[in-house]
């Protein structure tokens, strides 16, 4: 695994918040990163439906987009999200995965442009997509 | 001559309207994964999120995590809207009924400075509420109301509404 691959998943993996919502890091590499979490009761934002809390599913692609910007050629040392546009397609279903895969997709010298998508187990229907502007922080790379 | 009703004791008229936020609050269980809470003036709602250290998401800076604030802009506009809605059905001299969510339809969230391991607190402001669609203008700050840390505007479904009067 090349270093910054390896980099973006130690990075991802020590986010504190991540933890309780249980998300699992795929695979990170070149600028593109999926992460996916289990359905779990405690994530429900829809008590009549089951349906995950969109604010949860916020919550991974947000992962997944830093995540994508972290692992990007270019090698930040770090990273913020500045501005986040999520749609919501459809509910996920419930018991089911979610999966969120990003792109990052053009970095400038201080800014990084990423798209990501969500799914449950049907991957041909997305759930959410969101478009991200994030910092890149050059700060101590090499 | 006739006298005007008694107004309700303050008691029955606040515990009603707390037993109605409660209700509508307590339903959900992504609030209290995350530990939000309603505090109430009259009408007007304030959503606290405590600090916990999982809510972080750069351990070195330290820093709240873009998705937890997301989370908690999100929560905050939909109990707005949904309360909002009960507000009126009570406030009319109706019983709400079980409360009903609406759906996000799109969210942006505008993240203007790193959340500090604080609390932090949101109010949500619905700018358009039609029959079918609400947008919603979300503010959070932490130790100053005038420094927000992050911003949000979404657009929601609104659920559907039983309409005894309206034909099948």
């Amino acid at each position: 695994m090349p270093d910054i691959d390896r980099i973006a998943r130690q990075f991802i993996e020590a986010i504190p918040h991540c933890r309780p919502l249980g998300m699992r890091v795929d695979s990170v590499a070149g600028g593109l990163a999926v992460i996916s979490m289990a359905w779990d009761a405690r994530f429900v934002g829809d008590p009549g439906t089951g349906v995950i809390h969109g604010g949860a599913v916020s919550a991974l692609m947000d992962t997944a987009s830093g995540a994508a910007v972290m692992c990007h050629p270019e090698a930040p040392s770090t990273t913020a999200t500045m501005d986040l546009r999520i749609d919501y397609m459809r509910p996920a279903t419930p018991g089911q995965r979610i999966t969120a895969r990003a792109e990052c997709y053009h970095m400038t010298r201080s800014v990084a442009f990423v798209r990501v998508t969500a799914t449950d187990e049907d991957d041909t229907r997305p759930v959410a997509s969101a478009t991200g502007a994030f910092t890149v922080d050059r700060r101590g790379a090499a | 001559m006739t006298r005007p009703p008694k107004p309700e004791p303050v008691q029955v008229v606040k515990q009603r309207r707390d037993a109605a936020l409660a209700a509508l609050v307590d339903g959900v269980p992504y609030l209290r994964f995350l530990g939000i809470r309603f505090d109430r003036r009259g009408d007007e709602l304030t959503a606290i999120l405590p600090y916990d250290d999982a809510l972080i998401g750069n351990p070195l800076i330290p820093a709240l995590h873009g998705g937890a604030t997301a989370a908690f802009l999100e929560t905050t506009a939909i109990i707005e809207l949904a309360w909002a809605t009960m507000w009126e059905q009570m406030e009319g001299g109706g019983q709400p009924g079980p409360p009903q969510l609406p759906k996000t339809i799109d969210f942006t969230v505008d993240y203007l400075r790193s959340g500090l391991p604080r609390d932090a607190y949101a109010r949500a402001r619905v700018n358009r509420s039609g029959r079918r669609y609400a947008s919603v203008h979300v503010e959070a700050w932490q130790d100053n109301r005038a420094r927000l840390f992050a911003q949000a505007t979404g657009h929601f479904l609104m659920p559907v509404r039983d309409d005894p009067t309206r034909g099948a």
